[in-house]
């Protein structure tokens, strides 16, 4: 009987100390289910809708020289080839696409523990799927795939994926490329009904430092749907076994920013430097500031009814 | 048989000190809590999850050419401007802000932390912190606490602003380290989000959320999410964020006065 007494004493004592009232401990983190509609106002020319920037475009990229030489031989085309209809659907289009965000977590049934979060809404791409198990990432001779290995951790209420095994894509959607040696560390950041995705790219092929890019969205009562059908190979009349392309020195785009917007090529060519303050001395008396803005293709002047409110 | 009996009561009584001891360290452990409630807050200084001073950099990786040089006029992209306020920004006259000393209308809180700026932040005391730009020499206090702007209100280009410590869980717990630096400010003067005279009003209100990351190597990375909204001139909501990355000195530091052109 004094047995049973004191073995209750312990239940009840360690249920009292070490667990929380209402039974199974909470999930970590903070709720980020929800349809996020994108507010794609800090990137409005590389989220653009549609075509991406305009072709010639890596200002505020930190290219190192080959990845410069291989952005510029790029040409749009080549998204019309059956083997590269796909290209830009890899996890770094959260970051560079024009998309809002579904997300939910995977849960277990049992104990509601969160094995994954998933990120669907994309177009043209499957729903990310982010592990939260504590799994390893693969071999480093582990197949490479379209849709990378991406696992999060919780830091002080903001989600940090980290994703690898990425295939060769883009980091812009004129032709900037990524290496499958690329990685991409995101940080899902939320304040009241707005999240806000930090995203930092490390690429040893392409970079000579880290990319960071900023995204936004709002939380929608109009639900995005989590899944569309993936991107389809299909045939967009490319002449087959051939790539477009631009022989080196041969891009027609080279300085079509120059003319429309007057930025001088050392700006419009990318590199570290172009993205700090300093590097406006360089190119204050080269600058000439247009007239007024012109529209082209994918780089519209905007205006009213352009970002339609959200439910 | 005589020793077993003596055997199972010797367990039974580990088993019971086991359970007093457990009972006694959740005990303590709530009275640490209300000994804790009985103490005076923190000072805001004392209790940020994070540093944020030192001197920052503005990392323009987005919308580079409409904001490290002044875009034409006419250009709104990225901008969700309404009818009335494209009325107000196709009006725009650059000559006329410079003739009647209007330069600094793009330096006003709602677009001020989009330029292309360093940032020197430093606790002007417990409860305030500094943010000065070298872009424009422009300073913002953020105030903490019970502040509250002084009588009678007086409008500035970057008004009064109250910041608080928040948590991302809406003020419902969370350890005090996923906090994040929330701004509100109010008393603005009108000006523009953009160098090419895209207006907000004087009724325009300035919501900000500042985050402080920092990686594997050590570095730092302060993303600053503003929410602008201004019925008059805006068709919903205008969110942006701007990155800013630590600089281990004041090297880069160069201030420049406000400029209605460059």
């Amino acid at each position: 009987m004094r047995r049973r007494i004191s073995t209750a004493i312990v239940v009840v004592a360690a249920t009292s100390a070490l667990m929380p009232a209402q039974g199974l401990p909470n999930p970590d983190g903070i709720e980020l289910s929800g349809s996020w509609a994108a507010r794609n106002f800090t990137d409005a020319i590389g989220n653009m809708p549609g075509g991406g920037p305009r072709p010639v475009d890596y200002m505020g990229i930190p290219l190192n020289d080959g990845g410069r030489a291989w952005s510029l031989i790029y040409s749009q085309s080549q998204i019309s080839m059956p083997e590269r209809i796909c290209d830009y659907y890899a996890p770094t289009y959260i970051a560079i696409g024009p998309m809002g965000l579904r997300i939910w977590p995977q849960s277990e049934l049992l104990t509601g523990f969160t094995t994954a979060w998933m990120i669907g809404g994309w177009a043209d791409f499957v729903p990310i799927t982010i592990w939260m198990d504590g799994r390893p990432h693969p071999s480093k001779y582990a197949a490479h795939e379209k849709s990378g290995f991406t696992t999060g951790v919780w830091e002080d209420d903001v989600l940090v994926t980290y994703t690898t095994h990425m295939e060769a894509g883009m980091i812009r959607r004129n032709g900037v490329p990524s290496s499958d040696q690329a990685t991409m560390t995101a940080r899902f950041s939320r304040h009241d009904d707005v999240l806000t995705i930090t995203a930092r790219i490390d690429d040893p092929t392409y970079l000579t430092e880290p990319y960071y890019l900023t995204r936004s969205f709002a939380l929608t009562r109009a639900p995005l749907n989590p899944a569309t059908y993936p991107c389809t190979v299909t045939n967009e009349g490319v002449e087959a076994e051939r790539v477009p392309h631009y022989n080196p020195g041969q891009n027609p785009f080279v300085d079509e920013l120059t003319k429309l917007y007057g930025i001088p090529q050392e700006a419009v060519l990318g590199g570290a430097e172009t993205a700090l303050p300093a590097f406006r001395k360089k190119i204050k008396d080269k600058y000439v500031q247009p007239s007024k803005c012109v529209s082209v293709p994918a780089s519209t002047c905007g205006g009213p009814g352009t970002y339609p409110p959200i439910d | 048989m005589e020793s077993l009996v003596r055997r199972s009561r010797a367990r039974a009584f580990s088993i019971a000190a086991a359970g007093l001891v457990i009972a006694l360290l959740a005990m303590h452990r709530v009275g640490q809590g209300q000994g804790r409630a009985n103490q005076p807050p923190p000072s805001p200084r004392a209790a940020a999850p994070f540093d944020p001073t030192g001197y920052w950099s503005s990392l323009i990786t987005q919308n580079w050419r409409l904001r490290m040089v002044p875009p034409a006029k006419g250009d709104y992209i990225g901008i969700p401007i309404s009818a009335a306020g494209k009325k107000a920004a196709d009006a725009w006259d650059r000559a006329k802000d410079e003739a009647i000393g209007n330069q600094c209308k793009a330096y006003g809180a709602p677009g001020l932390m989009n330029l292309p700026t360093h940032l020197g932040i430093t606790w002007q005391d417990d409860s305030t912190l500094r943010v000065v730009t070298d872009y424009g020499t422009q300073t913002r206090l953020l105030h903490f606490g019970n502040w509250t702007p002084p009588e009678p209100r007086k409008r500035s280009r970057q008004g009064n602003s109250v910041a608080v410590w928040a948590s991302r869980r809406g003020g419902r717990g969370g350890a005090p380290s996923a906090r994040y630096l929330r701004i509100t400010t109010t008393d603005l003067l009108s000006g523009y989000l953009r160098k090419n005279g895209v207006p907000y009003g004087e009724n325009a209100s300035l919501l900000e959320y500042v985050d402080l990351f920092k990686e594997p190597n050590g570095a730092a990375i302060v993303v600053w999410t503003a929410v602008v909204d201004d019925p008059a001139n805006l068709e919903t909501p205008y969110v942006i964020s701007s990155q800013f990355k630590k600089q281990p000195d004041a090297s880069g530091w160069d201030p420049t006065p406000c400029s209605a052109g460059w």
